[in-house]
């Protein structure tokens, strides 16, 4: 931590109430716990159902972004990687892909988004009322100790280079 | 037109032999649906449904919970409209503490809660889902026909809705501590007062959000008036409206009684207690559909059914309560020269008069003291029955519940809006489907045709399937022995494959 460079923002989304589609809000809760033993660390910290256009606000000034997300398809216990902004389809739904949230910020700023990252959870229920399987609770374990170190340190070339 | 005029192609009188033609799901919609299109061999349509392809009953997951735990857990019901479930189960829930008047704090707080998710998600649909279709026209390439395109083609008006988009989540922030899974609203009134300065936060935008509201206002009506006969044309079918209103007659979004209007403007039951709704409105089950169609009971099921949402509220009401929206209502209202509006495409107009109605009533509510008010809750009688219902951004919302000596939950019901467009989607898919495909090969354009008129009603249809997924786009043909001759998929990522098999 340098105390200059702007703090990273995380977004943290999916449905608590589905199963393990609620990875990423669970992960979100942690680190807000996390954030409040590190005041110094300037966390942004965003939680939604899913992610949509005025999601592109919550990126300004901020160092570097990260999105948690449940993912079904993933390799288990997750996937940490760096994204770029992407014009694809997700406008057309109510959900946006953190792709197109990127791409959304760089037309109405006219500016470059922060670097931003992807750690992508495998989830293997989805059921509305379903608690968390056995399974993504030990995923969500093994993303819980990258995310430690991620946002212990924030820089960007930092993250870089723990992609998966 | 009668409002059962074109019914005649929800049931092809001799199905075997005709081309199916699938698409699935319905694009920025929420949730998944598909269309089938039953057509001969000489491309006319025969028979054209919207489909609602899964279903998982939440009502099941409410039930056995405590009553208070409800406007939370409704909350995770749909992603769309979490707020609009979380008001009308509190209202449902006020009746089982006796909380029949709410303190005028508490209602004001609710209240701009709702106008904040109305706001929110008015801007998201207009600019964002419709004004693509809008702006650029029905068949226009996919390539430009979403927001991106919007964005680099118009970037002042995707820059303003993204700000409207984000000042209504604001507001619900503000209120609740979060944007989504926050708790406000609980049996009896609200649980946390607003600061003044969280007023102040709310109050300095204000000013820019109507001015923009109304913009919003004048860029529809432009929309629609520049090509009126087609806006006029499409989708367009004559049918009754539900909504609430106020005691006077008056747009309501929160509270009041509900009021049932024929296609011609004439009243079918009005200042109905919204206690009483099941006397006034029951649902019919087809086999086709895992949606259910209500209708109005003293018409049956087959002159009974109604449109919800901005176009039959805007049509009921008698007055709009703000005056910019007032002045806006009136202009829309002399489109049907003493009648209501019919036209499937004013609702995106409608839509933009509830918008700018919320932003001045967030307005009004914030030069309002009562809003800074302390007095949050009121008990009354217990009861163990209630029902709420409130106008959410796509109509009118019931939330029913009944409990136990324990407080559990023992009976849920729930009408959501999209449930009761059900059969409106149906007829204006119907008559696109006959105008625009009949006799033609079908093309990617004009399959949006269909979509287009299924958008203006900004379907949730994981709300009213009780499901929640992403599925591929799929467009199947199959020949006149039914036989699958060629497949388009479009994947949940917009990635297109097609060829015959």
């Amino acid at each position: 931590m340098n105390g200059i460079a702007p703090g990273p923002v995380l977004f943290g989304y999916g449905n608590p109430s589905r199963g393990d589609d609620a990875l990423g809000p669970l992960l979100l809760d942690r680190a807000e716990i996390w954030a409040k033993a590190h005041p110094g660390a300037d966390l942004g910290l965003v939680a939604d159902f899913q992610l949509q256009i005025e999601h592109a606000v919550d990126l300004h000034g901020r160092g570097v972004a990260l999105f948690l997300d449940a993912d079904a398809s993933c390799p288990p216990p997750f996937r940490f990687r760096r994204i770029a902004p992407a014009r694809d389809e997700s406008y057309t739904t109510h959900e946006l892909s953190p792709e197109s949230v990127l791409h959304v910020f760089s037309t109405i700023s006219g500016q470059a988004p922060p670097p931003a990252f992807v750690l992508s959870v495998r989830g293997e229920c989805f059921e509305l009322g379903a608690p968390l399987s056995p399974e993504a609770e030990v995923h969500a374990e093994a993303a819980w100790g990258l995310l430690q170190e991620l946002m212990a340190d924030p820089r960007p070339e930092s993250w870089a280079g723990r992609v998966t | 037109m009668s409002p059962t005029a074109n019914l005649q192609l929800e049931s092809a009188a001799h199905p075997e032999g005709l081309t199916r033609t699938v698409i699935e799901p319905i694009t920025r919609v929420e949730g998944h649906g598909k269309v089938t299109l039953l057509m001969d061999d000489q491309d006319r349509v025969q028979q054209a449904r919207l489909h609602i392809v899964e279903f998982r009953g939440f009502e099941k997951f409410i039930q056995g919970r405590p009553y208070w735990e409800a406007p939370v857990m409704v909350q995770r019901l749909c992603g769309i409209c979490p707020v609009s479930h979380h008001l009308a189960a509190a209202k449902a829930i006020d009746m089982f503490v006796g909380a029949r008047q709410l303190t005028p704090t508490a209602e004001k707080l609710r209240r701009l809660m709702h106008y904040g998710q109305t706001l929110q998600s008015h801007a998201l649909h207009f600019f964002h889902l419709a004004s693509p279709d809008l702006l650029f026209g029905f068949g226009a390439d996919v390539a430009t026909r979403n927001i991106i395109g919007v964005i680099q083609a118009h970037p002042a008006i995707a820059l303003q809705g993204v700000k409207l988009r984000k000042y209504g989540q604001e507001v619900i922030r503000v209120l609740s501590g979060k944007r989504v899974h926050g708790v406000f609203a609980i049996p009896g009134g609200v649980n946390k007062a607003l600061s003044v300065q969280d007023r102040d936060y709310l109050r300095k935008d204000i000013d820019q959000i109507v001015a923009w509201s109304r913009e919003a206002v004048a860029i529809a009506r432009r929309v629609y008036l520049d090509n009126l006969e087609e806006h006029q044309a499409f989708g367009s079918f004559r049918s009754n409206f539900l909504s609430l209103t106020t005691p006077g007659g008056d747009f309501e979004l929160y509270d009041g009684g509900l009021r049932a209007r024929d296609d011609k403007g004439q009243d079918i039951f009005d200042h109905v207690d919204c206690a009483h709704y099941l006397r006034y409105l029951h649902e019919e089950v087809k086999s086709w559909s895992y949606m259910k169609f209500p209708f109005i009971v003293s018409l049956g099921n087959d002159e009974g059914w109604y449109r919800v949402g901005p176009l039959a509220r805007v049509n009921n009401a008698r007055a709009m309560g703000m005056p910019m929206a007032e002045e806006a209502r009136r202009d829309f209202m002399s489109m049907g020269k003493g009648e209501p509006v019919h036209a499937t495409l004013a609702y995106h107009w409608a839509r933009m008069i509830e918008l700018l109605y919320s932003a001045e009533a967030i307005q009004a509510l914030l030069g309002d003291p009562d809003l800074l008010g302390t007095d949050l809750l009121t008990r009354g009688e217990r009861a163990t029955e209630g029902v709420g219902v409130i106008e959410a951004p796509r109509g009118t919302l019931i939330h029913h519940y009944k409990i136990d000596d324990q407080d559990t939950i023992v009976k849920a019901n729930l009408i959501v809006s999209t449930t009761h467009n059900n059969t409106a989607m149906n007829s204006a898919v119907r008559q696109v489907a006959a105008r625009y495909l009949d006799g033609k090969k079908l093309t990617e354009g004009l399959l949006n045709h269909i979509e287009v008129a299924i958008r203006a009603y900004d379907p949730c249809l994981s709300c009213a399937t009780h499901a929640l997924g992403r599925m591929p786009l799929q467009v199947e043909l199959l020949d006149a022995e039914g036989q699958l001759v060629d497949r388009l998929v479009k994947h949940a990522d917009g990635s297109l494959a097609c060829g015959a098999l």
